[in-house]
């Protein structure tokens, strides 16, 4: 039988909650960035300005909910249990925290003093959070493809995370690394390895559960974890491979895979069972189409080499991959996560049902719409500025509000959830 | 056919209720509404205690296992009653919001509590009931319904 089986292990609130928590406000710190440095700074890839952008986003807002998420996810959706899940949280995320400002301080001001001390950091952080979530994901008795997509994030993290470290350690000692490739292969893992392959396995569970669509098809489940993980092996090995057509030729089939998983994610939607339309939906529905527009213009750049040959057009597909996929997605998950969480930790307290707030009490449906349409925006206008560079003060300005909104949001739903607990408690207290 | 697959089925009818309810309070169609939730409640209803009083005892005898999983799972149905019966008051006075709210966080609960049952617990049963006749009399009660 299945005895190590944790069906409700679920960690304190305040587990998933200091990562949710913290994450808005390094969108506010890249919004405000921008806005400071203006349009120059988006001429090509490897101006200071955008290496720290890329991981204001990739560690601030991306890791930490995603870290924060899996926490939560791990337990209830694959019964696994994570050690000391709250000891665990309380090192990692203020390291997690220390770490990512040092080396966005380091590679913004090209300090190889704050790198080289960005690296231990994150290895510690890091390597620490990904042995626990291994252990869990490896011993739980339970099968599925979104447990292996999940296997396959966390050990594509590791690689990100190493490579990243190397990259750092090179970076501030002046080693001579392939730098280029290896920050191509970095980029690859992170993105693709680790970000887009828990995005996947986590919509195997939640597309179907949010929306009431059909599940994800079993050929599709079965065989794009796989393929996207054979895909960056590939692509891994234009460090060993010495023909400059072999990166173009393991990139077409990689595009082509993520927008399989972006139309499919649209079509399931289009046909889903449920009628209502609310903030996760639209969420979704704006990160897929970003990855379709990535996908298209990633395809573009390595066919039309002219096109590609403007350093400001990687620099496109960076924002289409931070702000249009991964921001939207995430938003629209903690938009869903946090009031449930809210309501299940509040109604596990003991009070009648009947007196603890349904979830559309948890974050006001309006304040959730408006701040996407803000963040709608946002993307527009940091997509306009990668090309019209007199727009990229307004648009850093249009990502740090939306940014600071759903700060807001969520810290409302904090403070709710806080007033109806005492309110519940206080309560139990006169029976 | 495994012994649960009726009832892995009847989650499914049970979803196409709830988004047709869902649907009809939403557009202030509350005559439809009224219908389409009475045929939810009592099918969740039908559902539950097919659970409770077939497959979970047919569980905890063949395993011994009774404070597990299925205590879980009971723990969840009574909640959805509660929520259903938010539901059913908002539905009278004709509270579009509070059905709306009650409505989006029945089907998480719903959703996450299919899923361990489908992911996990019905494969369990599966497994340690195999041989006997629970599989027939839930199809039998389902059917009837
Ligand atoms: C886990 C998520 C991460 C993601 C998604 C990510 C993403 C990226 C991307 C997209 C680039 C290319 C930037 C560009 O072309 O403008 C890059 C470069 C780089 N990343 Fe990361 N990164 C991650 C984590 C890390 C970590 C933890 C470190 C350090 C320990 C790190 C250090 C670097 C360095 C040093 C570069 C190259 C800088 C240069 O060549 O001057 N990254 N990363």
């Amino acid at each position: 039988m299945h005895p190590s089986l944790s069906f409700d292990q679920a960690p304190p609130i305040s587990v998933p909650y200091r990562f949710f928590l913290a994450a808005p406000w390094f969108g506010v710190m890249a919004g405000i960035l921008l806005a400071w440095s203006g349009g120059d700074a988006l001429a090509s890839r490897w101006t200071p300005e955008v290496l720290a952008l890329t991981h204001l986003i990739a560690l601030g807002f991306m890791l930490q909910t995603m870290c924060g998420a899996l926490f939560q996810f791990i337990p209830v959706a694959v019964g696994g249990n994570v050690w000391r899940p709250k000891l665990v949280a309380n090192t990692v995320q203020p390291l997690l925290l220390l770490a990512t400002l040092l080396l966005v301080a380091g590679l913004l001001f090209s300090r190889p003093g704050l790198l080289s001390a960005a690296a231990p950091l994150f290895l510690l952080a890091i390597g620490g959070f990904v042995v626990v979530v291994a252990l869990a994901l490896w011993r739980t008795p339970a099968t599925g493809m979104t447990l292996w997509a999940l296997r396959m994030a966390i050990g594509s993290l590791a690689i990100t995370v190493l490579l990243g470290s190397l990259m750092v350690e090179a970076l501030a000692y002046g080693l001579s690394v392939p730098i280029l490739e290896l920050a191509n292969i970095h980029l690859a893992w992170g993105l693709g390895g680790w970000a887009l392959m828990l995005l996947a396995g986590v919509s195997y569970y939640v597309v179907p559960m949010f929306q009431l669509t059909r599940p994800y098809p079993l050929w599709f489940t079965r065989w794009f974890g796989p393929l996207l993980l054979l895909l960056l092996l590939a692509w891994s090995s234009q460090l060993l491979v010495d023909d400059a057509r072999w990166p173009l030729l393991v990139a077409l089939p990689l595009l082509l895979l993520v927008s399989v998983y972006a139309g499919m994610t649209l079509w399931l939607q289009y046909t889903r069972r449920r009628k209502i339309h609310d903030a996760t939906s639209m969420c979704f529905r704006m990160a897929m189409a970003s990855m379709l527009a990535f996908a298209i213009s990633g395809a573009t750049f390595f066919l039309l080499p002219e096109l590609g040959a403007d350093p400001r057009f990687v620099v496109w597909l960076g924002m289409l991959a931070f702000a249009g996929v991964f921001v939207s997605a995430i938003t629209g998950m903690m938009y869903k996560i946090v009031p449930f969480l809210n309501w299940l930790h509040l109604q596990r307290l003991g009070a009648p049902l009947s007196s603890v707030p349904n979830m559309n009490k948890m974050i006001p449906p309006e304040a959730m719409t408006g701040q996407l349409r803000l963040h709608a925006l946002a993307v527009v206008l940091l997509l306009a500025a990668v090309w019209q560079p007199g727009l990229a003060r307004l648009a850093g300005v249009a990502f740090a509000a939306s940014c600071a909104w759903l700060g807001w949001n969520l810290v409302g739903a904090v403070r709710r959830y806080q007033t109806f607990r005492d309110r519940i408690r206080a309560a139990g207290l006169h029976h | 056919m495994s012994i649960t697959a009726p009832l892995f089925q009847h989650h499914k009818h049970c979803d196409e209720l709830f988004a047709a309810a869902e649907e009809a309070c939403a557009d202030g169609n509350w005559a439809a509404g009224e219908g389409a939730f009475a045929l939810l409640v009592d099918q969740l209803e039908t559902h539950f205690t097919s659970e409770e009083q077939l497959l979970f005892p047919a569980f905890e005898a063949a395993t011994g296992m009774t404070s597990g999983p299925t205590e879980i799972m009971r723990g969840e149905h009574r909640q959805m009653r509660d929520l259903l019966a938010q539901m059913q008051a908002a539905l009278a006075s004709r509270d579009s919001d509070a059905f709306g709210g009650g409505a989006e966080t029945l089907l998480i609960l719903m959703q996450q509590h299919n899923m361990k049952e489908e992911n996990i617990l019905y494969p369990m049963c599966d497994n340690a009931l195999g041989a006997s006749d629970v599989g027939a009399l839930l199809a039998e009660r389902l059917k009837a319904s």
